[in-house]
């Protein structure tokens, strides 16, 4: 077995990017279910989200261009869920599971044609200078921009709900519908906006896999990255912060598993491919035994009476 | 007392099936403390919902300081000045106090300053509050602080308070009315829903009365005895309940050194507790809430086990023995809270009868339901005590806590217990559903059954028990007469430093 194969700097730079789109993904949800929706659609929308990124990306050769047609193929499937659920009242459970039914069939149809197909590469952005520096330069400063984009949404979310009077309200109906619809806040018109905003994150998430992670088209090829994000969310506590480290973790176990494959390590590699989702879950579930707990309208239908 | 704040011309609202305000009219005038009175369903809820912005009248106009006031919703209703502080809290409990009062404001200043203007404003008006704290583990009491906190820092002209003193101990109570007074000196006029005659008698200049949606008329709650607005209220003339005159008959039910510990951080212990119930008795059991009343309506319908010989029904041993082992021998208990203790708050009416009706009204067989007995016995429940509903199938949520009450109360007392326990069984609840209970618990005392009544109410436990003992601290005191006692000796009875506010509250 061959450890030095395995460099630090190398393997923490390829966790960032492993981390990457449950990261989109869990952060977009967390946003959901603060405001009382449970959406388990996220693998559906992941998936959508890559087929548009990667078909839009091949047609125009702009990355760019790819990953907004991303976030709006996630944001699309999402606003389906919404109408259901906060138009129709339908249950939150049931139409988000048939999201990512439905997600994943209709991947598979749009994607028939670009099975094979090599996506143009977004350069990586190297940041001046502090990419420069060794070990953390290559680590943190030498990488693509929705790794970046990433770490900014999360910080973003962690300020909106914590500083912001929009985060505060959002907070307040995931909280108590009935109290946030007395005092006169538009439950249904917040929680679909929250909604639209976690289909494009994971839209993005799903677009990161078939762009950048991989980069290629298969079909499910996000496989169960989706759930991973969903339970990303729940051991979080949903905590903006914890999400990110959830991520990494996953992200970190991920690549250090495929390397120590690679370097022969005399176990299983099925009982290797299961450790990152093993690990992540085991170390969140310890996390979340504190005293926080869910938003208390999670997944419950608001209708407005009276 | 000058000039009128808000005038309301015949507003009307209905919904399907029912007229909720039917061209109701009335003034609120500047700096004055208005009472709206009416029985559950009497269409009040409806009415401050209109002024409120929540609801749109269908015909009818509002008047605020002689321009036309019609709030398209509740910002714009704040924004005009009024303010409501809601009968089922409208907080946020994983939210701090602070964030909650931001919630409900127009334009809140940064939390900090907030927070510094909660302490200032709270401690003025002798409502002291924690900004920081998170509201999910404040009393019943301070989450109303929170509400009324929040209406105050707008500066409200009128102030809406629907039942506000439903959840508060007697101390708060006062506190809350000193509030009040307070307010009123400083010319904000209040609009005070509620359904307990004394404490409008006592606060308010005016009282509206509404009835099935109309207004019957507008009185001086002080002019007028609490008698005669009931009747108001009612419309017709209101029955005090009688009792039978049954001679008490053998003990039934005796309970001799019941000691339980504190089920939980907040519960209190039962020390060494002592009654004996008999036949065709009522016996009330008084005292200021929090003193071990669930806990002892626990230990005696089986939901707290106790030591085998310490509860004996006709001399059976049942200490050790579950609710439904109980039930079977006779012992039936309906327990305080409506929604989610006594009945399910998202079944129907049919399956909450089944809950506790399935032993002793045999609705179920070998592990089967019968559900064709049951919704009889719902509907037998529904006639005989007059529960306001459309039917065995409406789900025990959709009822008024009147309605409820009576449904719960009614469904213990057909099962013709042996001996029944009941915890507040009016609390909450209008003056005619309470007359009603309370008649239905004499009638089954004169047809022999045991009775015990746990209730913070002494107006109620004076009404109708032979007998009255008081719970403090977990202890019971010994049994007297009720005819004999005068209200000194109850205030003694119920011991502790709570006596002057329980005593004034039944001389009022």
């Amino acid at each position: 077995m061959d450890m030095d194969s395995i460099t630090p700097a190398l393997l923490l730079a390829s966790l960032m990017v492993a981390a990457t789109p449950i990261l989109l993904a869990g952060i977009g949800e967390l946003v959901v279910e603060r405001a009382g929706v449970l959406n388990l659609g996220v693998e559906g929308m992941m998936i959508t989200g890559a087929i548009f990124g990667f078909a839009v990306t091949i047609e125009s050769g702009s990355p760019m261009l790819g990953f907004a047609a991303a976030a709006a193929g996630g944001a699309g499937l999402a606003l389906l869920f919404a109408a259901l659920t906060q138009l129709a009242l339908a249950n939150q459970v049931a139409s988000g599971l048939a999201l990512t039914l439905f997600g994943l069939g209709l991947s598979s149809l749009l994607g028939q044609d670009y099975v094979g197909l090599k996506p143009v590469q977004p350069p990586a952005f190297k940041i001046p200078l502090l990419s420069d520096i060794p070990f953390i330069g290559r680590v943190f400063f030498s990488h693509d921009l929705m790794v970046y984009f990433g770490l900014g949404l999360v910080a973003a979310v962690w300020f909106m709900l914590k500083y912001t009077r929009a985060g505060l309200i959002l907070r307040a109906v995931g909280e108590n519908h009935h109290a946030a619809h007395a005092l006169g806040y538009k439950v249904v018109r917040i929680r679909i906006l929250a909604i639209l905003f976690g289909g494009a994150c994971a839209g993005l998430g799903g677009a990161y896999i078939s762009l950048i992670r991989v980069p290629q088209w298969t079909e499910g090829m996000t496989s169960g990255a989706g759930w991973i994000a969903l339970a990303l969310v729940v051991f979080a506590s949903w905590k903006p912060g914890r999400v990110l480290l959830g991520a990494w973790l996953f992200g970190g176990v991920t690549v250090l598993q495929l390397n120590l494959q690679a370097a022969g390590l005399a176990i299983p590699v099925e009982y290797l491919s299961m450790s990152p989702y093993l690990i992540t879950i085991l170390v969140l579930v310890i996390m979340s035994a504190d005293k926080s707990r869910a938003p208390a309208s999670l997944g419950r239908i608001f209708h407005a009476s009276g | 007392m000058t000039g009128t704040l808000l005038s309301i011309q015949g507003l009307t609202k209905a919904y399907p099936g029912v007229v909720a305000n039917d061209s109701v009219s009335f003034d609120i005038g500047t700096g004055e403390i208005h009472a709206l009175l009416g029985e559950n369903g009497a269409g009040k809820s409806t009415l401050v919902k209109m002024i409120y912005g929540l609801v749109k009248p269908d015909s009818g106009t509002m008047e605020m300081r002689g321009a036309p006031y019609a709030p398209p919703e509740p910002r714009s209703a704040r924004l005009a000045g009024v303010a409501m502080v809601f009968q089922h809290f409208s907080l946020f409990d994983a939210l701090d106090v602070s964030e909650n009062i931001a919630l409900g404001m127009e334009n809140p200043p940064p939390l900090r300053d907030l927070a510094a203007r909660i302490r200032t404003v709270s401690e003025e008006y002798g409502l002291p509050l924690d900004p920081y704290r998170t509201v999910g583990g404040l009393s019943a009491g301070e989450r109303q602080r929170v509400e009324i906190i929040r209406c105050l820092l707008q500066d409200p002209k009128l102030l809406i308070m629907d039942e506000p003193t439903s959840v508060l101990t007697p101390q708060e109570v006062e506190i809350l009315f000193e509030t009040l007074n307070k307010l009123r000196q400083e010319g904000t006029s209040i609009l005070y829903i509620s359904h307990k005659l004394e404490e409008i008698r006592a606060l308010c200049d005016t009282a509206t009365i509404l009835r099935l949606g109309k207004n019957v008329g507008t009185c001086d709650p002080r002019e007028k005895s609490a008698r005669q607005m009931a009747e108001m209220m009612v419309g017709s003339e209101l029955q005090t309940p009688k009792g039978a005159g049954a001679t008490p008959g053998e003990a039934v039910l005796d309970v001799s050194g019941l000691t339980l510990p504190a089920p939980t951080k907040f519960g209190t212990a039962l020390k060494n507790v002592h009654l004996r119930l008999h036949t065709g008795e009522v016996l009330g059991i008084g005292g200021v809430a929090g003193n071990g009343q669930d806990e002892l309506l626990a230990a005696l319908s089986g939901e707290m086990r106790a030591a085998r010989d310490a509860i004996r029904l006709k001399g059976q041993d049942i200490g050790h023995l579950g609710p439904t082992a109980r039930r079977r021998r006779g012992l039936l208990a309906a327990p305080e809270e409506r929604l989610g203790h006594a009945a399910a708050p998202d079944m129907s009416l049919t399956e909450n009868a089944l809950l506790t009706g399935a032993v002793r009204e045999g609705l179920a067989t070998n592990g089967f339901l019968r559900w064709g007995k049951a919704r009889k016995f719902a509907e037998r429940i529904i006639e005989t005590f007059d529960v306001r509903t459309p039917g065995p199938d409406s789900v025990a949520r959709s009822l008024s806590g009147g309605n409820l009450q009576k449904f719960v109360i009614g469904r213990e007392v057909l099962q013709r217990p042996e001996v029944l326990v009941v915890n507040q069984p009016t609390w909450g609840v209008d003056a005619s559903a309470a007359a009603a209970i309370r008649q239905a618990l004499l009638d089954l005392a004169g047809d022999g059954t045991a009775v015990l009544v746990i209730s913070q109410d002494l107006d109620e436990l004076m009404e109708v028990a032979d007998h009255f003992a008081a719970l403090n601290e977990g202890r019971l005191t010994e049994t007297r007469r009720t005819a004999d006692l005068t209200i000194e000796e109850i205030g003694l009875m119920m011991g502790g430093a709570h006596d002057g506010m329980e005593v004034a509250h039944v001389e009022a």
